[in-house]
């Protein structure tokens, strides 16, 4: 697999670092009414078996945490961005 | 008769082929010396000695010898080199020949001729498809001492060496715009219009030299000879500068992004890798296109007796004839089901092999086998089928022949040429999990889905012809450097005839004597198959898995099609139906160094030194690995012993005077920018934005599901500057999860955060003259008093002369303490300035193990506390979760699971026995309760000596930990029969109250 | 043997024995009969349990331990098609926290007495697990689990240098970047041919009745009235008094048909084999500082894996990183691999949970049962992942060793997490 990194070109997948799911946000609130956000938050995932955003971190590279679209069905990468916005 | 002297290479013939008779080459195989030419391989030179028994199989030990010229070869396996250096199961068919080359069957005993295990045979109707699988069960006890054992003695082929492989390899990388996986007709043609187009091509090509079957069969290209215009070709491709031709690689593998895996064999050849050269260089290729252009694989025909040695396959006949000038046989029959049949019985007439007869299963024999056989004087036998090939171990004797009547004859032969037809060699194809389509016209496997940016070209794509191969090869060639922005400038593509192929698929003589063999090294014969069909395997993928057909070192490339077939068959389906068990890589069998490297030994991974390093092995410091580092785990003296003895005089030292160790180890991140205390605050979960300049805090991380992450200190060294500092063990893991909170939560917030570990060397310097020793290294005027520079402060100093570093007042040995931080590079000196300004105060290098005593008497947590599964509640910390602020792992740390009163927590525990030992792992039971899982309460997780008690004292988390302070309990431990009463008690052992810090 | 239907009572009379290979050997292997029928699925039954892996032992066991009669295993592929065909084959049961270890020990017993409950040879093989340790920390760590299995009753030893270096010469004692400082070891743990236990089980629970439909995929459950009340599929529907999912990498999906979300990630966990070679190592070693294991099949291939690839993938494949990381901690432990030979690599979807441990429960779904999460540990759990699951499905209460495997933890924060790596599924 390779990943064009917004700030370094396209590298290998050695380079990289998988984290999950970029699709969950964190709750902004502390509140006890917000549990099944939070479990949602930090356990539940959708899991889907086609495309995925997903964080990967380019902890050889640039350090960057990237917001990449793949196919997890055939590991085709559709998209890369920086999870901080644009660059 | 034109094959050579009877003594030296009877069998070679006298003139031809594409070795060189000036540079002879001795080599042994078991126990006899022979002579082969440059050129050869193992294989051909064995043929040309008349060598006919080269192997053993894996289940009937029956007599195997060559039925291939290619890294298809199912029997000639060997065990190539001897010691360190020994290779089993190396196929003859590959080994290129070198002066010296020693070689040794395998899986026979006590010789290959003579085999004991060959007594399996008598039993084969009894050791079927699966039979294991139906007995071996009583009584129980019995598989692990008696069945397996004998089972895994007779199974296994080769012997691997048992001292470490001498050679190096290498990993290596390459890009590329157009990657031609093959240098045979289509290869070459490939590489030559891509090349000429200007595109940056590699050629891979398996063989040592490339060429294909142009070099194996006498054919033509325009108006040369096929392997002369091969030679051509690759002297044009190795004068382009763009183009890298890679001889003796095998693309064993196709991976995502475009990224082929390709095994170069850079000194197999070669008695010894030559000096500074690797073994094996293992490739990652990234191309933009790829030509597969990877031939194709004959298959045999299954009949009975057809493994014996002396069946060959008629293409590997034919290349033996012609490229290694060596003939496999005296007397031949050659069996076909197309117009292989023809080339086959012209190169052997011609090359002086009397061909017996012609055995066509096809009803109508085309002109040109016809007069083939009629040319070489040949019988021919339309519609008919060899039921079996008669002989011993040193081969076929004769061939018992069926015509279509059904009557019978017998022919004398010592060979066999046969041919079923080719498999495309589409393995690649299917790495991305794409499924080959099954072709009926052609009766093979084609390509389905292709990997992205792949084409295809010649006999992989099921064209078989040489002017289709030339053609396509060139299009492809073309077509993939057009794309890539090309001029199409490769000129005209290279011109032959396609031969005929005629093919009329037959897969197995049906009424075959003796048994008939699908996969050769598995000895999985026709009976198997039918056997597992009645067991109810009839499904490819079951069948694979009863059977093992297919599942050898060659992994069914001569056998697959036709076991499917037999399937087919046995299940009245069409092959199609049946389908293809899955592809996967690698395509050959690749040796596991090369795929370490030089990542072994102690390369295995990489040795982090602290900045004492250099220091501490010249006072001869015994070293510990924790991760990466290298740490000094104590410095013994001279005359001690023990290195509790050493420890205990470390920490005595340092406590009762003055001690130093690197903690250079420690994760450092420094934090910058106007938001960086609200970071901190959500990343800790205690509070750092009202830390005050000058000073430092103890901060405890969570995960954001409330357990414990990390703990460290942090300083803050300007308004907008933190210095924080993470556990060794978890420096790369916080770095990255801070970079996620700031990147991916909270990127509004102005804060940039950088790894500064290795820019840092830092030392603990602790002891009640810990103060003097700090001040004879600052630079004069700087005051460290307790009134200046309390506990906890923080901020830059000068020291030995104006280096600029860093003092913090830190301990963690519970002493008077500083950590004084410096540029990296000036390490080494500081450490050697400490001891000298140290010197007249005694002072003493300790270090991780007096480290851990004097924090385990103090209480502090460390890795055996933090270990993922405690929460701050555990830990005792609960009072530190901040409840002003959101932070990572807030929510979930609230949740009653994780402060549950009833879980462990940390305690300390003393034994009752003062002399008694205590052992970290031990688990924790009520006093008068049962050694057993229902009265487990907890665990000892860190253990020492505590020099200054006098006595073991450990940390550890049980039930209900601080209401049971003053309890004796047990520290069961039954796996080292030492379990020891303990009194639970405060986890802190020397100054609870902290007085010795603040002095 | 009562309780078998007439259909199948022919697999009474091929009983496997020694004597039955003999008698069939002299007769020209011409009297077997098939190890399972090819049924078609009926209408309606009392349960489905989908996925021909742990859903086989499933079906098995409530078949005989729980009397159901009226019993559909349902597989989109063929029969063993999923992570029960595609493992490293370990079996053990060293494990560390309450909530697993009387499970796994459980499992364990079954595999004992597997084959002859079975009438089937898997060739249990009790060789030995070995995982070794580098230092004094990691000592006290497999102490820790070690006292742990002692205090459950299991066998459990911690071996010095001395002790490794007789059971296993071919280990790197001498040159190791970290060098070994003993193991602590598990005897009854070992092997067991994973096929075998596939076609056993098979075998077994079609014995008893049990329709075993393959390629037959599930495209819906159907819900009424909040209860699951059969699923769709490629061949038509089922109706079913109860739907069991045992679908390991796929439960995401199967589960999201009923409008559940689970705490998994499905990923690629890679395994090889070598060339086969004649005796070489003889128990299963565990290498946790260089991220490898090892055994020797009886064939003679060294089977054996290492980390996941890492990233979410319902490929079936890894990539190449993963492959050199692994092939390094083996040299590494073992230096005269260098010239044996990969022979086969391959993947599997690995159903890995938030903590790292599996899920045998109900679901908010009427009817619905779960079992899923095995990360890569689902082989050795496969007869008490199936007692369990049956015990579960046929009482409605869960069985007394899988108690802590809820799906609610998470939420509560119960969670069983041997590794201590917290809700990241691919640090498990």
């Amino acid at each position: 697999m390779r990943i064009r990194c917004p700030y370094c070109g396209e590298r290998g997948l050695e380079e990289f670092t998988y984290r999950g799911d970029a699709t969950v946000t964190r709750p902004e609130t502390l509140d006890q009414t917000a549990e099944a956000a939070w479990v949602d938050y930090v356990y539940l995932r959708d899991n889907p078996a086609g495309p995925h955003r997903e964080h990967w971190y380019h902890g050889a590279g640039c350090h960057a945490w990237l917001v990449v679209t793949r196919d997890v069905r055939t590991h085709e990468i559709l998209g890369v961005e920086l999870a901080g916005g644009p660059a | 008769m034109t094959i050579g002297t009877p003594t030296d290479q009877p069998s070679r013939l006298a003139f031809g082929g594409l070795i060189d008779r000036r540079l002879p080459l001795r080599f042994r195989f078991d126990d006899l010396e022979l002579t082969g030419y440059a050129g050869d391989t193992l294989a051909s030179a064995l043929i040309a000695n008349d060598v006919k028994l080269v192997g053993r199989s894996f289940k009937y030990h029956r007599p195997r010898g060559i039925l291939t010229a290619g890294s298809e070869e199912p029997n000639a396996l060997v065990e190539l080199r001897a010691g360190p250096r020994r290779e089993p199961n190396t196929r003859a068919t590959t080994i290129e020949l070198y002066d010296g080359l020693a070689a040794d069957s395998q899986n026979r005993w006590p010789s290959l001729r003579h085999d004991l295990l060959a007594v399996n045979q008598l039993a084969a109707p009894f050791l079927g498809a699966g039979f294991y699988y139906k007995t071996f069960m009583w009584p129980a006890a019995f598989w692990e001492k008696v069945y397996e054992p004998a089972i895994r003695r007779a199974a296994g082929l080769g012997r691997a060496a048992t001292a470490a492989d001498p050679d190096p390899y290498e990993k290596a990388f390459a890009f590329c715009d157009v990657l031609v996986i093959g240098g045979g007709p289509a290869g070459l043609a490939a590489a030559l219009a891509a090349g000429r187009a200007g595109a940056r091509v590699i050629l891979c090509d398996e063989d040592f030299l490339a060429g294909g079957r142009l070099n194996a069969e006498r054919r033509g290209v325009g108006d040369k000879p096929a392997y002369a215009w091969a030679a051509e070709a690759v002297a044009e491709l190795a004068a382009m500068p763009d183009v890298t031709l890679m001889p003796r690689t095998t693309v064993y593998g196709v991976y995502d992004g475009g990224t082929y895996a390709a095994i170069e064999r850079v000194g197999d050849h070669l008695p010894v890798p030559a000096p500074h050269t690797p073994r094996q260089r293992n490739w990652k290729i990234v191309a933009k296109r790829t030509v597969l252009a990877a031939g194709a694989i004959e298959r045999p025909i299954v009949f009975g007796g057809n493994d014996r040695p002396g069946v060959m396959l008629a293409g590997a006949v034919r290349t033996y004839l012609n490229r290694f000038a060596a003939a496999p046989g005296r007397r031949a029959v050659v069996f076909a089901n197309n117009d292989e049949a023809a080339a086959t019985t012209a190169d052997l007439a011609a090359a002086g092999v009397v061909v017996a007869a012609v055995v066509d299963t096809r009803r109508d024999v085309p002109a040109a086998t016809r007069e083939a056989a009629k040319a070489a004087g040949a019988l021919l036998v339309a519609e008919g089928r060899i039921v079996e090939a008669k002989g011993g171990r040193r081969g076929v004797r004769s061939a018992l022949i069926r015509n279509r009547d059904g009557r019978d004859m017998h022919l004398a032969c010592d060979l066999i040429a046969v041919s079923g037809g080719w498999s495309p060699t589409i393995q690649l194809t299917s790495h991305l999990g794409a499924k080959p389509m099954w072709d009926e016209a052609r009766a093979a496997q084609l390509p389905g889905a292709l990997p992205p940016g792949m084409a295809v070209a010649g006999a992989a794509a099921g064209d078989f012809g040489l002017g289709s191969c030339l053609a396509e090869g060139h299009a492809a060639g073309a077509d993939a450097a057009e794309a890539l922005g090309h001029d199409r400038s490769s000129g005209a593509a290279p011109v032959a005839d396609d031969e005929p192929a005629g093919l009329a698929p037959y897969w197995h003589v049906k009424d075959s004597a003796g048994k008939a063999f699908v996969d050769f090294q598995n000895d999985v014969s026709v009976s198997d198959v039918a056997l597992a069909v009645r067991d109810g395997f009839r499904i490819a993928e079951h069948l694979k898995r009863y059977t093992t057909l297919g599942m050898a070192t060659d992994q069914g490339k001569t056998g697959n099609t036709a076991g499917m077939a037999v399937l087919a068959e046995a299940t009245a389906r069409p092959v199609a139906e049946v389908g293809m068990t899955t592809f996967r890589p690698p395509y050959v069998p690749v040796a596991i160094g090369a795929f370490a490297g030089h990542h072994r030994g102690k390369a295995f991974r990489p040795t982090r030194l602290a900045p004492s390093h250099a220091w501490a092995a010249e006072r001869g410091a015994v070293f510990v690995e924790t991760g990466n580092w290298l740490r000094a785990q104590w410095y013994p003296e001279a005359g001690e012993t023990d290195w509790l003895e050493s420890v205990t005089r470390e920490v005595k030292g340092t406590r009762e005077r003055v001690g130093v160790c690197d903690v250079s180890t420690l994760g450092k991140i420094d934090v910058q920018g106007p938001d960086a205390g609200t970071f901190l605050d959500r990343v800790y979960a205690n509070t750092f934005s009202t830390l005050p300049v000058g000073k430092a805090r103890y901060g405890l991380m969570l995960r954001e599901d409330g357990f414990v992450l990390d703990d460290g200190t942090t300083a803050r060294l300007g308004e907008e500057h933190y210095f924080m500092t993470t556990t060794t063990a978890n420096a790369v893991k916080v770095m990255q999860h801070l970079e996620y909170c700031h990147q991916v939560i909270w990127p509004d917030l102005d804060v940039q955060m950088v790894s500064v570990t290795e820019q840092w060397a830092q030392y603990a310097i602790a002891g009640p003259k810990a103060r003097a020793v700090v001040a004879a290294l600052l630079d004069p005027s700087q005051d460290v008093s307790n009134e200046a520079f309390p506990y906890l402060a923080a901020g830059p100093v000068t020291v030995c002369g104006g280096v600029a570093g860093r003092l913090y007042r830190l301990s963690f040995s519970g002493e008077l303490a500083y950590e004084i931080g410096v540029p990296a590079r000036y390490g080494d000196a500081l450490i050697r300035a400490i001891m000298t300004a140290g010197a007249p105060h005694g002072i003493v290098p300790y270090g991780t193990e007096a480290l851990g005593v004097m924090r385990i008497e103090k209480g502090h947590p460390a890795g055996n506390e933090l270990n993922g599964q405690t929460t701050a509640h555990d830990l005792g910390f609960g009072k530190l979760l901040s409840k002003k602020k959101d932070f990572i792992g807030r929510f979930m740390a609230a949740r009653p699971a994780l402060t549950d009163p009833g879980r462990t927590t940390l305690v300390g525990v003393k034994p009752v026995e003062p002399g008694a030992r205590l052992r970290g792992g031990a688990h924790f039971v009520p006093r008068d309760a049962t050694v057993s899982s229902e009265n487990d309460q907890g665990y000892l997780t860190s253990v020492a000596f505590s020099p200054e008690l006098g006595h073991w004292i450990g940390l550890g988390f049980l039930a209900n930990g601080p209401e049971r302070y003053g309890e004796v309990i047990r520290a069961a431990d039954p796996l080292r029969s030492a379990d020891v009463m303990v009194e639970v008690c405060a986890p802190c052992f020397i100054d609870p109250e902290g007085a010795r810090l603040r002095v | 043997m009562s309780n078998i239907t007439p259909q199948t009572s022919q697999n009474d009379a091929m009983r496997y024995s020694a004597l039955s290979i003999l008698a069939n050997g002299l007769r020209g292997n011409r009297g077997w009969t098939p190890a399972w029928r090819e049924p078609e699925p009926k209408a309606e039954y009392d349960v489905v349990v989908v996925g021909a892996g742990h859903g086989l032992a499933t079906a098995y066991y409530l078949a005989k331990e729980y009397g159901l009669r009226n019993i559909a295993v349902i597989e989109r592929s063929y029969l063993g098609s999923g992570n029960i065909g595609r493992n490293t084959t370990i079996v053990r049961s060293n494990y560390l926290l309450p909530g697993n270890v009387p499970f796994y020990e459980l499992s364990m017993k079954l595999w004992e007495g597997l084959e002859q409950d079975l009438n089937y040879n898997a060739m249990v093989s009790q060789r030995g697990v070995i995982n070794l340790f580098h230092s004094d920390p990691q000592r006290d760590a497999y102490a820790r689990r070690g006292n742990a299995m002692r205090l459950h009753g299991i066998d459990a030893e911690l071996l010095d240098v001395e002790a490794m270096r007789a059971m296993a010469p071919m280990l790197d004692f001498d040159n190791a970047r970290f060098p070994i400082k003993g193991g602590l070891l598990q005897r009854r743990g070992g092997t067991v041919r994973h096929d075998a236990v596939v076609w056993g089980y098979g075998r077994a629970a079609d014995a008893r009745g049990v329709d075993i439909v393959q390629n037959c995929e599930v495209t819906g459950i159907t819900v009424e009235a909040g209860r699951a009340v059969g699923v769709e599929t490629n061949r038509g529907p089922i109706r079913a008094k109860k739907v069991a999912l045992a679908v390991a990498g796929n439960s995401s999906q199967v589960a999201a048909m009923a409008g559940l979300r689970l705490p998994i990630e499905t990923h690629v966990l890679q395994a090889f084999v070598t060339e086969g070679i004649k005796p070489f190592l003889d128990h299963v070693v565990t290498f946790g500082a260089g991220h490898f294991y090892v055994s020797q099949s009886d064939k003679g291939g060294l089977v054996f894996g290492g980390d996941l690839d890492g990233y979410n993938s319902y490929a079936q494949r890894g990539n190449l990183p993963v492959v050199e990381d692994v092939c390094e901690g083996g040299m590494a432990l073992m230096p005269a691999i260098g010239r044996l030979r990969l022979l086969r690599s391959w993947g599997g979807l690995m159903d890995m949970s938030m903590d790292g441990s599996p899920i045998i429960d109900r679901t908010p779904v009427q009817g619905l049962y779960l079992n899923a999460g095995w990360c890569y540990g689902g082989f050795k759990a496969t007869p008490a992942s199936g007692l369990c699951f049956a015990h579960l499905i046929a009482r409605d209460e869960p069985h007394p060793v899988a108690t802590a495997y809820r799906l609610d933890r998470f939420a509560s924060g119960r969670v069983i997490d041997e590794k201590g790596m917290g809700a990241q599924p691919n640090l498990h």
